[in-house]
């Protein structure tokens, strides 16, 4: 007899007010009896609308049934044949607007915890089986995979498994791009980060790091000169943009890049880290998706008083509700319509900035309602930090340094929607590059399913 | 890992190391440069690439220790290895279609100048070197300037060595005595560079300076390294460091680079205290 709660079974976190002082992972994760309880959830439909919703096709009943009959490693390896990276997913995945938006349940009551799901299968692999996996006998090609973030990770470890000889290039000098730099310890361990690579490097998968591509080696010497016969591009896009107001280049002003880079990356939240970061007393980050969540929710736990800037209303924000959620109980709060014009200093520093006050017009074509100023109106917050979190874009860097390659105005390279293949014969692009700032799970898709073209490809050729 | 080939102090703040890292090595050009991490828990620092060697696969770099990272990185020794090394980074400077360059360099900046200054030599521009020091014990590189020099001038703060003064006194007394440059190029301190500006701004004499602000990635993901240059945004590790020293907002420079001085200092005064004394 099918679990039929109306509700999911809950996270078990630890508490808002404990929490937004420390960086240790939030969300807990499932028992092995939650977990049960769970699965139980699950009707089997025939048609299976979840796996639809899920950009990889994990074979999401397949794996819950698993999970019901307490077989945690084989649901492990249901997942595995179609995700590299379940323990990351499972966390920040947006499953509400994927595999769980499909799902029946969620009709009436709330989804099954499809997410928590896989979460607590590939945690459970990874505390209990240590085997390295079976290296697959070599066939000969060599791949490059420019990047180490998830559609590099992805496409790398589906060319693996099958035989190529697969390097990865990385600029910084540790591997997992945005999951690194970016995703703050609190949502996801770096620890589970470095164990799937760890998975990866034990198939054979080479990452060579401090290797920034078009400075140190140009795509075209990976071809020609390295003997690499296809390329995969995944550089992400990883450049911030700014406002280009008055004040914003004054001390405490910060991109969010930098700010959860020395973070993440560098561990400067750390008492006894030689990398610098600013405590601030209070901090206003501008912007409304996951990345200003994050930043605000990191200047917390350095102590500060946060505040969210954005010039929409709460109904418009990017973020995940489960993002926004969080940050609501941790004690952040938020500026709506309010657009910043300056940044107001002193000796230097950051001391206030001025918003314009906005409203929402009409919905315009696309049915998004369109800020506008409310003239003469203006607000000002003071701070002495102000983070800004209003998008990236991909780095011109490979495109300045790669004679062919076409690119979209903003900087994306132009890509194949099926296969990845780029204007230039043997390298193949996805994932944030191509798309602009986009999703982990939908970077990973757009990685395997490169790595299949470019399967094809080589043996196409070697034929 | 990349091993120290060599290590040599120049001064007593000044170290060299020739590096082996035959990537960086095969593509280095004057005027960029790489970070380094000294550790595995260390801090990322960029430092001009002051020389290489292409067959040998070495890249050489020169520091001054002034906390403490290069505190950290002076401790490695000859076969030691340095965590990280990723290069070469920025642009490298334009020497194209130049016949005459006045080459201005300061204390550890020196360094990053001398290649510049070698590689005009070499692609047979005139060279007039001007390099300045606070004291006699603090020079570096002479014989290698003078070398690639067509005019050598050494200046020192207290005159214990070649003519007292400053490098902008000497820079303006060959102007005005009839100098004609197509550029001048200076490298060090923000604030001498500020000052060569402020000359060569009288004469108008095109002046192209290294910018040395904050970094962290190195690669333009950050923005942490951002100037205002002619009114815009720029990120000295992908747009520079190599900028017009007329455009360029050198107080908006100098306050940024004061961001995190409480944080150094604490990290210096935990440092090595053998150094200390030398670091003034």
């Amino acid at each position: 007899m099918p679990n039929m709660s109306l509700e999911k079974n809950k996270m078990p976190s630890q508490e808002p007010d404990v929490r937004n002082k420390n960086f240790d992972e939030v969300a807990l994760g499932y028992t092995a009896e939650m977990a049960i309880d769970e699965a139980n959830r699950c009707l089997h439909c025939k048609h299976r609308p979840c796996v639809s919703g899920c950009p990889v096709q994990v074979d999401i009943p397949e794996f819950i049934e698993e999970v019901k009959n307490g077989r945690f490693e084989e649901a492990y390896q249901i997942i595995s044949r179609s995700s590299s990276l379940p323990a990351v997913c499972g966390r920040v995945c947006p499953q509400e607007s994927q595999c769980e938006q499909k799902c029946v349940r969620g009709i009436k009551g709330e989804p099954v915890a499809i997410g928590r799901l896989e979460r607590f299968v590939a945690d459970y692999h990874n505390a209990n089986f240590k085997d390295a996996p079976v290296k697959p006998a070599s066939n000969g090609h060599k791949v490059a995979i420019i990047g180490s973030g998830p559609s590099g990770l992805a496409c790398a470890g589906d060319l693996a498994k099958k035989g190529y000889d697969v390097t990865i290039y990385e600029a910084l000098h540790l591997a997992g791009g945005v999951l690194a730099y970016g995703i703050p310890e609190f949502r996801l361990p770096k620890s589970i980060v470095q164990k799937e690579i760890d998975g990866l490097k034990a198939l054979g998968v080479k990452v060579e790091t401090n290797v920034v591509i078009g400075k140190t080696i140009s795509i075209d010497e990976l071809k020609d000169e390295f003997g690499y016969e296809t390329v995969f591009i995944g550089s992400g896009a990883g450049l911030p943009k700014f406002m280009n107001i008055p004040g914003e280049n004054l001390n405490g002003v910060y991109s969010a890049n930098e700010f959860l880079t020395r973070i993440n990356l560098m561990k400067a939240y750390l008492g006894d880290s030689k990398t610098p970061i600013m405590r601030p007393k209070s901090a206003v980050i501008v912007g409304g998706g996951n990345v200003a969540m994050d930043a605000a929710r990191c200047a917390k736990r350095l102590g500060a008083d946060v505040t969210i800037v954005y010039r929409r209303t709460k109904e418009e924000l990017p973020a995940r509700a489960e993002e926004v959620e969080h940050a609501e109980e941790e004690g952040i709060k938020f500026a709506f319509l309010n657009n910043p014009v300056e940044v107001i200093g002193e000796n230097g520093w950051v001391k206030s900035v001025k918003c314009q006050q906005m409203e929402l017009s009409e919905p315009d074509e696309s049915g998004r309602r369109r800020p506008v100023a409310v003239e003469g109106a203006f607000n000002e917050i003071e701070c002495d930090c102000m983070i800004m979190s209003i998008g990236t874009s991909p780095n011109p860097l490979i495109k300045s340094t790669t004679e062919g390659l076409d690119t979209q105005k903003w900087g994306g390279i132009i890509a194949d929607e099926e296969t990845g293949l780029t204007s230039r014969e043997g390298v193949y692009a996805g994932g944030d590059a191509v798309t602009g700032a986009a999703t982990v799970i939908l970077a990973m898709g757009a990685g395997k399913a490169a790595a299949k073209a470019m399967d094809e490809y080589m043996q196409n050729r070697a034929k | 890992m990349y091993k120290i080939i060599q290590k040599k102090a120049l001064n007593p703040t000044v170290t060299l190391m020739e590096v082996d890292a035959p990537l960086v090595a095969r593509k280095a050009e004057p005027g960029q440069f790489i970070i380094l991490r000294a550790s595995e828990d260390g801090e990322r620092i960029p430092l001009t690439i002051a020389g290489y060697d292409r067959e040998k696969g070495t890249v050489t770099i020169i520091f001054q220790i002034v906390g403490g990272a290069t505190e950290t990185l002076n401790a490695l020794n000859e076969g030691d290895f340095i965590h990280d090394f990723v290069g070469p980074l920025g642009k490298a400077t334009e020497t194209e279609g130049l016949k005459k360059v006045a080459v201005v360099g300061g204390g550890v900046g020196c360094a990053i100048a001398y290649p510049v200054a070698k590689k005009l030599h070499d692609i047979g521009v005139e060279v007039h070197s001007i390099v300045g020091f606070r004291n006699e014990d603090l020079i570096i590189l002479e014989d290698e300037f003078k070398a690639v020099s067509d005019k050598y001038v050494l200046m020192t703060d207290d005159g214990s060595a070649g003519e007292k003064g400053l490098v902008t006194n000497a820079l303006e007394k060959l102007i005005e005595s009839g100098e004609e440059y197509d550029e001048v190029i200076t490298i060090g301190p923000l604030i001498m560079m500020k000052f060569v500006v402020g000359v060569t701004k009288k004469y108008n004499v095109k002046t192209v300076v290294s910018m040395n602000p904050i970094m962290v990635d190195g690669t333009g993901m950050c923005g942490g390294c951002r100037l205002t240059v002619g009114g815009q945004t720029k990120f000295a590790c992908v747009d520079g460091p190599d900028f017009d020293g007329f455009e360029v907002d050198f107080d908006e420079a100098m306050a940024r680079s004061a961001t995190y001085k409480p944080f150094e200092q604490k990290a210096r005064e935990e440092a090595c205290n053998l150094l200390k004394m030398e670091v003034k």
